[in-house]
């Protein structure tokens, strides 16, 4: 731990929870408090609690916000009704990935972005210069990130846990809020009663659930009511393993500003229609192909391939690991990277360089996992 | 929690004599170990009839996170890997001193024994980690 490292409110509750804490983009934050495979279960079987208030809130608005974030993301804000959410890039001009973020349209020209915690100040940075450079800075560019905390609470368990907490008003429960759509909840109980929170029905685990923005003042009580109604705290380790296994990526990973959308199969995140920063480069990619393609892979054993890995096939490297962990969930090893397009086909077999045990492993499709629907 | 009956490694592994006559010694990690370590999935043990030298590589711990080396507190003959760690690597976390055991040794010389360090040794050692 650095001195310069920042804490989210909710420091002394992890510490008290048993957390084991990591420096993490910027932040010291809880890898993991019970431990890892536990955590991954409740949220998978349960409901878990993550403390995500190290990832960004900021928001854009103004007379051209819509036009600037048509611009500046792979997903078109135009199109996106109000009180919908949606997930895209941020790219450079050659089509490489500043960061990933859900965005979420609160009015006409009214958004909240939600940036990685180590991506922040690179995307704020990013946004001002064209802010500056084409808006006339007509763009209001407002990073609110120290003044709240971020919640997600996730799992088949969640909506109902977040249903008992929160009222949208009326009577109208949480739960009628569709996938990627959020609202206004306010607090039913406790002392925080009364107060209201922003809340979209959003996640990062592959698991149904809820991202709520709290006010710093009442995070501690919100920390404390939702654990209290069941929610088990999980850390960064879990939240990074159930990622993988629903196949999403993590930027620094999967992604990066030498990667693209395309080269990481975010095809469906990109819009046909164009007209924003690095499109031209994924437009050729789409048409004419890529060289690399990021890939699932699946072990037969428990012993992880980890990032950096080489992947080859007959003895020839074609490839590299960016992402892999054993499973809980599936009870093996998987893991995602990039090799040789025309080796990316699903059943593909090909080995993996295990610290010198070269291991066999076969393309699989994405995602690893998926939650069961229910009625 | 640390057992009085080893003798320990600055690597965090443990040895314990089981037989004087015999030379035998079951080798293990200790809960600092495995504490530090968090949920371990998988261990990559010497085989059966292989030879180890204290202080050297014998093999790969690996949990949900990270991968660790395991190094061999004494010189010998491995008798007998833990065959329940296939099934079961979480007892590694659950008893380390127990049921976690990882190799069973026929040592080369006792005297190696006398480089390392005892359980308050140890103790001291980890507090100032």
């Amino acid at each position: 731990m650095t001195d310069s490292n920042k804490r989210t409110p909710l420091y002394d509750s992890h510490i008290s929870a048993g957390a084991r804490m990591v420096p993490f983009g910027g932040w010291d934050m809880p890898v993991q408090y019970s431990g890892i495979i536990s955590e991954v279960e409740s949220v998978r079987t349960k409901v878990g609690i993550f403390d995500v208030s190290h990832m960004g809130r900021v928001y854009i608005s103004g007379p051209s916000a819509t036009e600037f974030l048509d611009l500046m993301l792979t997903g078109s804000a135009s199109e996106l009704r109000i009180g919908r959410a949606r997930y895209c890039m941020i790219c450079n001009q050659d089509g490489g990935v500043i960061d990933d973020t859900i965005f979420y349209k609160l009015e006409e020209q009214n958004y909240l972005l939600i940036p990685n915690a180590g991506n922040r100040d690179a995307v704020v940075g990013w946004f001002n210069k064209w802010n500056d450079e084409k808006f006339g800075n007509a763009c209001n560019i407002s990073d609110t990130t120290l003044d709240t905390g971020l919640l997600a609470v996730q799992g088949p368990d969640a909506v109902s846990l977040i249903d008992e907490l929160f009222t949208l008003g009326d009577g109208v429960q949480p739960s009628s809020l569709r996938v990627f759509s959020f609202g206004e909840g306010t607090w039913k109980t406790g002392t925080s009663k009364g107060k209201s929170v922003f809340m979209g029905r959003t996640g990062y685990t592959g698991e149904d659930g809820f991202e709520v923005v709290v006010d710093k003042a009442m995070l501690t009580d919100a920390w404390d009511q939702l654990v209290n109604g069941g929610a088990v705290p999980a850390g960064l380790g879990a939240r990074d393993v159930l990622r993988l296994e629903a196949g999403l990526p993590l930027h620094g990973h999967e992604i990066d500003e030498d990667t693209t959308p395309i080269e990481a199969g975010l095809n469906r995140f990109v819009k046909q229609s164009g007209g924003f920063i690095g499109s031209e480069v994924l437009h050729n990619q789409i048409e004419q192909g890529i060289e690399k393609k990021l890939i699932g892979l699946q072990l037969m054993g428990r012993s992880a391939p980890r990032v950096g890995y080489s992947i080859s096939l007959e003895g020839e490297e074609i490839g590299h690991v960016t992402s892999g962990s054993y499973s809980p969930t599936l009870d093996k090893s998987i893991a995602m990277g990039y090799v040789l397009e025309r080796y990316s086909k699903i059943g593909q077999r090909l080995q993996i360089d295990i610290r010198g045990r070269m291991t066999d492993t076969e393309v699989v499709g994405l995602p690893f996992y998926s939650r069961p629907r229910r009625s | 929690m640390i057992s009085d009956d080893c003798k320990y490694t600055q690597e965090h592994e443990w040895v314990k004599v089981e037989s004087t006559e015999a030379n035998e010694v079951l080798v293990g990690i200790t809960d600092y170990a495995q504490d530090q370590l968090g949920d371990i999935v998988y261990l990559e043990l010497p085989q059966t009839g292989s030879v180890v030298k204290q202080l050297d590589k014998m093999g790969e711990i690996e949990s949900v996170k990270a991968v660790s080396d395991l190094f061999s507190p004494i010189s010998g003959n491995v008798i007998e890997s833990n065959p329940d760690l296939n099934d079961h690597p979480e007892l590694v976390n659950e008893d380390p001193f127990g049921k976690g055991w990882l190799i069973r040794v026929t040592m080369t010389s006792a005297n190696e024994l006398d480089g390392l360090m005892t359980a308050s040794e140890y103790q001291s050692y980890i507090e100032g980690l």
